[in-house]
């Protein structure tokens, strides 16, 4: 691990979270966006282990936060999931776009 | 050219790819196997990094667990095999400028980020180290037991919200049918209200 610096963890988690921003914006399934979600989780926590390991002053702190993390994309997967089951039961369709009762 | 470079190189190759796939399927059960790559490329990431078990919890977790969800997800609100739920082509124009301006800025700003010399690495924290700072035993000053704390709350809450959300109920709701009255939810007045999850029984 000496020739590898900071930059190719970032410019790749750059990358993971651009993917997962492009399929929030083109999704419609709702369950695609909670993988659009889970692709931008994803690229933060590379970015915080990546600091963990090159930056001496976040040595513990970047592990500490992506475990935090890891704990709340699932609970989050969780609850999305229970919402995405009563949407569906409600109007027969997983399309968020059906989703209009709140639209002014 | 050494084995760290060649073993990123590979496990990037492979993350991307799965993002990429991700976000360009049209099926949800193809995005969902896309995922499995991606999440199994980031565990690799996280071997590579020197992060053992932050390696082994994103295997035990994502691809155990919310992987499994995600699947179980995409078989219920499914309508048929194949079901793909087009998009407009002018929003896939607008999210790939959006997510390609996106990219250049963070490019931008992770190249110009000043590398720390690879020379300075630190060694990775223990698990012990990690476990004892999480129980509140400090580590050069720090402990992070009310963070450890407040998750684990929020963990048993997300627990009972998601079975009350999920959980099986009758079909009535409040919403106006089209063209029609407001369902009725009221009881009957007098009788006790009973086990939701009993009436929904037939």
């Amino acid at each position: 691990m000496t020739e590898l610096g900071l930059t190719p963890f970032l410019i790749l988690a750059a990358f993971l979270f651009c993917c997962g921003v492009f399929c929030l914006a083109t999704k419609r399934h709702a369950v695609g966006l909670l993988m659009g979600v889970e692709l931008i989780l994803n690229a933060a926590n590379v970015n915080l282990v990546a600091a963990a390991r090159y930056l001496p002053e976040l040595r513990l702190e970047g592990q500490v936060f992506a475990l935090m993390v890891v704990v709340l994309a699932a609970a989050e997967a969780a609850v999305a999931l229970a919402i995405f089951l009563n949407f569906y039961n409600n109007h027969g369709s997983a399309d968020v776009e059906s989703a209009k009762e709140l639209k002014g | 050219m050494n084995l760290a470079v060649v073993l990123f190189a590979a496990v990037a190759a492979v993350t991307a790819t799965g993002a990429v796939g991700v976000a360009a399927s049209r099926s949800m059960v193809r995005a969902g196997v896309w995922l499995l790559f991606t999440l199994v490329g980031v565990a690799g990431l996280y071997f590579l990094l020197g992060a053992e078990f932050l390696g082994a919890a994103q295997l035990i977790i994502y691809v155990g667990g919310t992987l499994v969800l995600v699947v179980f997800g995409v078989m219920i609100t499914n309508q048929g095999p194949f079901a793909v739920l087009a998009t407009k082509r002018i929003e896939w124009v607008i999210g790939g400028v959006l997510a390609a301006g996106l990219f250049a800025l963070l490019m931008k700003a992770s190249l110009d980020l000043a590398a720390p010399p690879p020379t300075a690495e630190s060694p990775s924290p223990t698990l012990s180290e990690l476990g004892t700072s999480f129980l509140g035993v400090e580590q050069g000053g720090k402990s992070y037991l009310l963070p450890f704390e407040i998750v684990s709350v929020h963990l048993l809450v997300v627990l009972v919200a998601a079975a009350y959300l999920a959980r099986a109920k009758k079909k009535v709701d409040g919403l106006p049918r089209p063209g029609g009255e407001p369902a009725e939810t009221t009881l009957p007045s007098g009788s006790r209200q009973t086990d939701p999850v009993q009436e929904a029984r037939p």
